[in-house]
């Protein structure tokens, strides 16, 4: 109020987010997670501009050429123009393996936004509001009793053939597989996410919210989710993750994009059949899932200590 | 001995309070009772004094305070604070309501978010209640941090950097942030060791002092509610037992509960600490589910009479400001005077 307070009161404050960077720093996985996320990502979003080979060209003439780095030691076909080779129609193998990369992380990314939400919404509002509990978690127990594949695919039969016809093949299916996985996948982080609301609903601050008269929605935004920030992210990991296999499965029953459309999990599954004679088409694709997978997982938990201020040791 | 003015206007009226929670038993979750963790308490704070609230542990205490402000929905009784009752409003009208009466909870630790800094903790009424400007709100936040005795430095830190008394600070100055009347404070020292007790305590009063504060003293510690409080109520197992003024309810307790709890004080002096004799209780506290028929004192009561099993005491006015349930007074009413004189007379010698 008087001048003197008011000189005092400027203390440089500095902002919380550099203090979760710097946490962040020092979690060397999640450093290493991140930096290939950002290039797997550059990989499949700038690679179709410097790698200018259409995926889907058939070549029966260069078919089954192996990569460079087994052609420059051993006798086998094999070319510069096509480095990782081609499969057994000749596509492009690096070719495919960017644009799948666009699809497959598309996918795992959206599908995993989705049944987050989908998970907490529903798990914060059967935790805070004990009338919806019951419902909201037997409705959850129905929806993991269901087998999930068989449900999958009754979904694409029955509303395939009406999402293409508006948004045309590519879209139509990928909103489809989407929503699929979205909404079978929702209800671990749900489960999880009641029982962290329970627990945490019963301590005091919480009851020190009522007391000041702070309403629901914003008790749920204030201190109810960051509270459960850790078991969402771990959630959101493991999330990413079984989306992106999931649409392979989906995609090696035939059910998933076209077959002229190349995901990581489908060039997997087509080569499965010849893998003894050609390794190097389950490995790459193989690859690409698992190590963004594993990275994605890695930065989900540097992640979770950096928001942690009690780890972040402020 | 009778500083508890009469003149003054009462700021909290409690009548008849109940807080009953149900108890759901069996396959079809059926009601089959209840807890009755305050059962009937009636009481009046006045204006800028601390009412001592004291008792053993589950005896209802923290409940009454909760339900004060409606934390909990009461199951029956009226409470007026600064002229509303407060059990009878709508979520609404109880929000607009709020600022007037605040709480100081009893784990510092538990009562602070731990995502939150000490600057968003302590703006969090202000957020809730006024349309203050993002630096108005810094400054508020300032000055409150300087009335509780905290470094301004510390706005940006989280809880957990800080020790007990240090929380407990903060707990304090989000309590005081919206000029609340009346504040309940829910053993806001049980947590902490006895230096920081002391701070504490004293910065609640010099607090009192300075914005003219009513306070409602939870505690189990009775040198504690000797020190700070103006008038004391005694409750055991949901019901207040006495109610009286710090000094009369020390020197002279009338109802045999009391007289228990007080020789349970320790005696710093161990000269004096051998010749204390202690009324040591037989048995256990009944359970709040099924509370004895008559009064609820009289399966411990060492002077329990054939008409404590039967009938409940009701409060009385045994002298001027000094309310107690007991039968033993309401028998004995011409010779009380006497008999509670005669009882000053041995306590002074004990002092002594």
């Amino acid at each position: 109020m008087t001048e003197t307070t008011q000189t005092q009161g400027t203390i440089p404050v500095r902002n919380q987010w550099w203090d979760v960077w710097d946490q962040f720093k020092t979690h060397r996985g999640a450093v290493i997670g991140g930096a290939f996320l950002i290039f797997i990502t550059l990989f499949v979003l700038v690679g179709p501009y410097l790698w200018q080979v259409d995926a889907q060209k058939l070549d029966i003439r260069n078919k089954d050429l192996r990569p460079f780095y087994i052609g420059l030691f051993a006798d086998v076909k094999w070319s510069w123009s096509r480095p990782l080779g081609t499969d057994h129609l000749g596509r492009d193998i690096m070719a495919n393996l960017i644009q799948g990369g666009q699809i497959s992380m598309a996918v795992g990314w959206t599908a995993m936004i989705l049944s987050l939400f989908l998970g907490t919404l529903i798990g914060v509002l059967a935790g805070f509001f004990k009338r919806l509990d019951g419902i909201l978690m037997r409705f959850t127990d129905l929806v993991l009793s269901l087998p999930l594949l068989p449900i999958l695919l009754v979904m694409m039969l029955l509303f395939r053939d009406p999402l293409r016809a508006a948004f045309g093949p590519e879209t139509g299916i990928f909103i489809l597989i989407v929503s699929g996985i979205g909404i079978t996948s929702w209800m671990h982080t749900a489960r999880i996410v009641r029982g962290d609301i329970l627990a945490i609903k019963e301590r005091e601050f919480v009851l020190a919210a009522r007391s000041i008269g702070t309403p629901p929605r914003r008790m749920i935004t204030r201190h109810l989710l960051p509270n459960v920030m850790s078991p969402i992210m771990v959630s959101a990991t493991l999330g990413l993750a079984s989306a992106i296999i999931t649409e392979s499965a989906l995609s090696f029953l035939g059910l998933g994009f076209p077959s002229d459309f190349p995901t990581w999990g489908k060039i997997l599954f087509d080569s499965v059949d010849r893998m003894a004679s050609f390794p190097e088409r389950v490995i790459w694709p193989g690859l690409c899932i698992s190590l963004t997978v594993l990275s994605v997982n890695y930065i989900g938990d540097g992640l979770r200590d950096a928001l942690d201020p009690r780890i972040r040791g402020l | 001995m009778l500083d508890a003015a009469p003149s003054k206007k009462p700021l909290v009226e409690v009548r008849n309070l109940k807080m009953h929670f149900p108890i759901y038993a069996g396959l079809l979750r059926r009601r089959v009772g209840e807890v009755k963790a305050v059962d009937g308490v009636s009481f009046d704070v006045f204006e800028g004094e601390t009412l001592g609230l004291v008792g053993e542990s589950g005896c209802g205490k923290s409940t009454c305070g909760r339900a004060l402000l409606r934390l909990y929905e009461v199951t029956d009784g009226s409470i007026t604070i600064d002229g509303v009752d407060i059990a009878a409003l709508s979520n609404n009208a109880l929000r607009e309501k709020r600022p007037t009466m605040q709480m100081v909870f009893q784990d510092p630790q538990a009562s602070l978010n731990p995502r939150m800094t000490v600057q968003a903790i302590i703006q969090e009424p202000l957020d809730e209640h006024t349309t203050l400007s993002t630096k108005e709100k810094q400054q508020k936040v300032y000055e409150l941090m300087d009335a509780v005795g905290l470094n301004r430095r510390f706005a940006g830190r989280y809880p957990h950097a800080f020790s007990g008394g240090q929380r407990q600070r903060i707990g304090i100055a989000r309590a005081l942030a919206l000029n609340p009347k009346f504040i309940v404070c829910d053993e806001p020292i049980a947590a902490l060791d006895v230096s920081i007790q002391a701070q504490v305590v004293n910065l609640l009063e010099d607090l009192q002092e300075q914005f003219g504060l009513t306070y409602l003293f939870i505690s189990h510690d009775l040198s504690m509610v000797r020190h700070i409080a103006t008038r004391v109520a005694v409750m055991y197992l949901g019901k207040i037992v006495e109610l009286a003024p710090r000094e009369a309810l020390y020197a002279a307790p009338l109802h045999p509960y009391t007289e228990a709890l007080l020789s349970a004080v320790p005696e710093p002096d161990p000269s004096l600490e051998a010749k204390v004799e202690r009324i040591i209780l037989q048995g256990d506290v009944p359970s709040p589910a099924n509370p004895p028929k008559g009064c609820n004192f009289c399966t411990r009561c060492p002077k329990v009479m054939d008409i404590c099993r039967e009938v409940e005491p009701a409060t009385r006015e045994v002298r001027p400001g000094h309310f107690a349930a007991c039968h033993l007074h309401e028998i004995t009413s011409q010779t009380a005077g006497a008999t509670a004189a005669q009882r000053e007379a041995n306590e002074r010698q004990h002092g002594e």
